[in-house]
């Protein structure tokens, strides 16, 4: 039942945005004050999370190794799973980015009688988490189209790519047919695999929620609850945050402001939450570390700074208290000038 | 703080990337599109703010009828035989798409495909 108070939350954050926009002079606070709100608890916290976390150092070189090591020449070595040099890691993380690379290994275990215990390759944990995540940012690309002002190229061909199919009018986007069944998988794969459920937790259900929420409300926008839905209004209010200079000229529809608000409260969520891989992902030491620890030597960063001292330094610095005990010394005190 | 050479760097990127819409904009809120309504006509098929939401599911809806159902009837506003047609009900009191539909459409950037078949009037 660890899904039931992220739930419940977030369809309180969508009653709280739907009753509080009746109000009047709420729209100012829902559709501008919290927006910017918003935008500057994300970025000044996730700046301070990055900055927070390049603060930690590393003590040991702890790169994730998936294949053969640089080694002898005649052994053939693995560059992207071993990769010793900059360009081998740019080239791993950069896979990792963009393809997920390590959820492509992702196993099922299961327990046979026996017991036997198999591992097969699960694909599917990847596939709708990569789906989830190119939708997510084609979805974002194309709200561009509200900010900017012309419209740039590359959101319009986008949007033209996204709405091919010419299904209905408005078009129907691939995108949010392709999101929407990413995250009913990625909700149903926490409800159904009994290992991942159990450690489920509410903050990996409450993201989930939250952006089902948002695109819910996105598209009975843009399909079905259209009344009031004016997007000129809401492009000039968009533009206008973006300028600084923002004016809501029409009653826009209150389920704009539930979309604006569970947007806005993603977006101060996020620097305080385990969407911070978004930064994480290039500071994972596992990953963005080379294998070279045989080539080079790794100094722990907080080691402190510790002077040879050899015998002759310490008598040197001891060498009267230890004549005064009775301690043998290799090297007498000079005699005194006046003797 | 370690590796500041490669994390500061990365965090302005950032912040740039996100920021696009404040320095694309440069400051301007840009022209709000003014569409030019018919002087002669002072109603349309359905009332400013439902033809306003819903003009593009009624076109759609014409469309299917007429040309996938072949039912080329007609309805009445104020005992007034209408067709159900773009250019000869719509275009007729909007008489310019680009003083009319273009406004809205390129402001917001709605690429709509009626004139994948329709030829545009000529302006």
């Amino acid at each position: 039942m660890k899904y039931a108070f992220p739930l419940a939350a977030v369809i309180a954050l969508v009653l709280i945005a739907l009753i509080a926009v009746q109000i009047p002079g709420m729209q100012y606070l829902f559709g501008v004050a919290i927006p910017y709100l918003a935008m500057a608890l994300f970025l000044g916290g996730f700046c301070y999370r990055v900055i927070h976390w390049a603060k930690s150092p590393v003590p040991f070189k702890i790169p994730t190794t998936c294949g053969q090591g640089y080694s002898l020449p005649w052994i053939k070595h693995n560059k992207l799973e071993a990769p010793v040099n900059a360009s081998q890691v740019v080239a791993r993380l950069f896979l990792e980015i963009f393809l997920f690379r390590s959820l492509w290994r992702n196993t099922k275990a299961t327990v046979y009688d026996g017991p036997k215990l198999t591992y097969e390759s699960s694909k599917w944990l990847w596939l709708f988490g990569i789906m989830f995540h190119y939708s997510f940012l084609v979805v974002v690309v194309r709200h561009m189209r509200l900010f900017l002002d012309p419209v740039p190229w590359v959101v319009s061909f986008l949007e033209t790519g996204d709405s091919l199919l010419q299904i209905g009018a408005p078009t129907m986007y691939t995108t949010d047919v392709t999101i929407i069944l990413a995250l009913l998988f990625l909700f149903g794969r926490r409800l159904m695999n009994p290992q991942v459920r159990y450690i489920s937790l509410v903050n990996d259900y409450f993201p989930l929620f939250l952006i089902l929420g948002i695109v819910t409300t996105g598209i009975l926008m843009r399909f079905f609850l259209r009344t009031n839905v004016d997007i000129n209004a809401i492009k000039q209010l968009a533009v206008g945050l973006a300028t600084f200079s923002p004016t809501i000229v029409a009653d826009i529809s209150s389920l704009f402001y539930v979309h604006l608000f569970l947007v806005c409260t993603l977006l101060a969520y996020f620097p305080f939450s385990k969407l911070m891989h978004m930064g994480g992902v290039f500071l994972s030491p596992t990953r963005n570390l080379a294998n070279d620890s045989r080539m080079k030597r790794y100094i722990n960063p907080w080691n402190p700074d510790i002077r040879p001292h050899s015998y002759a330094g310490y008598e040197d610095e001891f060498r009267e208290d230890m004549i005064e005990q009775g301690i043998p010394v290799e090297k007498e005190l000079p005699p005194k000038a006046n003797d | 703080m370690y590796d500041s050479g490669k994390i500061i760097p990365g965090l302005i990127i950032f912040v740039l990337f996100i920021t696009i819409p404040i320095w694309y904009n440069r400051g301007a809120a840009g022209s709000v599109p003014k569409p030019v309504l018919p002087k002669d006509a002072k109603t349309c098929v359905l009332p400013a703010a439902e033809i306003r939401a819903e003009h593009m599911k009624l076109l759609n809806t014409w469309r299917d009828e007429v040309l996938r159902t072949g039912d080329r009837g007609t309805f009445e506003i104020e005992g007034k035989p209408y067709q159900k047609s773009l250019m000869m009900t719509c275009m007729k009191c909007h008489t310019s798409k680009k003083q009319f539909c273009d406004t809205c459409h390129v402001y917001a950037s709605v690429k709509p495909y009626c004139w994948d078949c329709h030829i545009a009037p000529v302006e």
